[in-house]
């Protein structure tokens, strides 16, 4: 019995439970940087995001040019973005991150600037009627209430940068898609639909760890439905 | 700022512009593959989500649809189907792919399009007599018909973006430019490229915008 080796990684086959065993390390890594590169965008553009949305609703006339220079932003194809922050960043996972970011602005400031726009103005009237400042406003009446829409957009972002990471590997940093690139030179089948499944995987436990997240941040939600 | 004025030179050289991995080659290849595949995919998907908004069911499988659809890469669903017997079969993994893709979006405007019409309004054309069909074809149609193009003008943008992924996997259309930027190491060229496919996508945005500005009044809704 000392015929060639005839597992499912010499057959080249779609499921294979070696080729899990075997790479476990560089599937770990390739998840993890899938992650990093996924959350930090989302993270930033969050961050540079929340205001720019309240500033929108601050001042009417800041909105219009804000989501329309974030709406073009977001026409831009995703491998084209990645070329054209190129001679900015280099090869490097910054490039990847920066063009993540620019892509979850628009959906964030869309979503936290209508999540802003729907608090009713009784709401408003009431809290300044007990003596609410401006900041303590937004603060404590504005955003939370502005919450649920702006998780959904944040679910939106964050899902959608999952699979847009990707992309990131004709640079050589997309994470999973890495294993994918190469998967599709070498015809790697194993490779490529686990690293397919890995991803999608990813973006499933991102929506419903963000879904958890709204729930924990929104109680009063729940009490409303019963 | 000179890699700027290099992809310029790159653009304005007219020998990139001609041949078989020309820019007009490159252009031409993008743009059928975007209007096949956005045909396609209106072909499979509104027909699907008036029916089902017309009926009132279905609500829930056309929004997750279009959640699943976003969570999966286009770029990994390019690769496992180039690595099936459809890879062998041209352009049809990008096809399928990129129809994959454009689905969702078409399916859940078109249905909460038809979801959205007055209720009072359907009722009152029952009242007159109308037929199911009549109903479908005459008053909620017209009337979600705004929400329905918006879908496809997503869907069109998106699709014009996406496109260009093809090209990691081989296929045409103007992110050949991009890759073969990349595998050359110029990245000027890797800029003109993206550049022409930014441009692309934000006339396809300017035409429907045009289309929507000059359309009846009826097709143009109040948003």
């Amino acid at each position: 019995m000392t015929a060639p080796p005839d597992d499912c990684l010499a057959r080249n086959e779609w499921i294979c439970g070696d080729y899990l065993s075997s790479r476990r390390e560089i599937l770990l890594d390739a998840v993890v940087q899938h992650v990093q590169l996924t959350s930090v965008s989302v993270l930033v553009g969050l961050l540079v995001a929340l205001p720019l949305a309240v500033l929108g609703r601050r001042w009417g006339w800041a909105a219009g040019p804000v989501l329309a220079v974030t709406t073009i932003l977001y026409t831009i194809p995703s491998l084209a973005m990645f070329s054209l922050l190129l001679p900015l960043y280099g090869l490097s996972a910054t490039l990847v991150v920066a063009g993540l970011t620019l892509y979850s602005l628009t959906l964030l400031v869309r979503n936290i600037l209508a999540g802003l726009r729907a608090v009713p103005e009784d709401t408003r009237q009431a809290a300044r009627g007990m003596g609410y400042g401006p900041v303590r406003l937004l603060l404590t009446v504005e955003l939370p209430l502005a919450l649920p829409a702006a998780m959904a957009g944040l679910r939106i972002a964050a899902v959608s940068a999952v699979s847009l990471v990707t992309v990131g590997a004709i640079v050589g940093f997309g994470g999973l898609g890495n294993l994918i690139y190469a998967g599709m030179n070498t015809y790697f089948k194993a490779q490529v639909l686990t690293a397919s499944v890995l991803c999608v995987v990813i973006a499933v436990a991102a929506d419903l760890l963000l879904l958890g997240v709204q729930r924990l941040l929104t109680p009063w939600t729940r009490a409303a439905r019963g | 700022m000179t890699t700027l004025t290099e992809a310029w030179d790159w653009l304005s050289d007219p020998a990139n512009w001609s041949g078989t991995d020309g820019v007009w080659q490159r252009l031409l290849q993008h743009l059928v593959l975007t209007v096949v595949c956005l045909a396609v995919s209106c072909l499979i998907a509104l027909p699907v989500a008036l029916v089902l908004g017309h009926l009132g069911r279905g609500g829930a499988l056309a929004v997750n649809i279009s959640n699943v659809g976003r969570a999966v890469p286009t770029f990994a669903v390019l690769v496992l189907l180039l690595l099936t017997p459809v890879g062998r079969w041209g352009e049809g993994p990008t096809v399928v792919a990129l129809v994959l893709f454009a689905v969702p979006p078409l399916l859940t405007n078109a249905y909460v399009g038809m979801r959205e019409v007055d209720p009072s309004t359907v009722r009152a054309a029952r009242g007159m007599g109308m037929t199911g069909r009549q109903v479908l074809f005459r008053v909620e149609l017209p009337l979600s018909f705004p929400m329905v193009l918006n879908g496809v003008r997503i869907a069109a943008v998106q699709l014009v973006a996406t496109a260009t992924i093809a090209a990691l996997a081989g296929g045409g259309g103007l992110g050949r430019i991009i890759t073969a930027g990349f595998n050359l190491a110029s990245t000027p060229q890797v800029v003109a490229g993206a550049v022409l496919v930014a441009a692309f996508a934000l006339v396809v945005e300017a035409v429907f915008e045009c289309a929507e500005r000059m359309a009846p009044a009826w097709a143009r809704g109040t948003r």
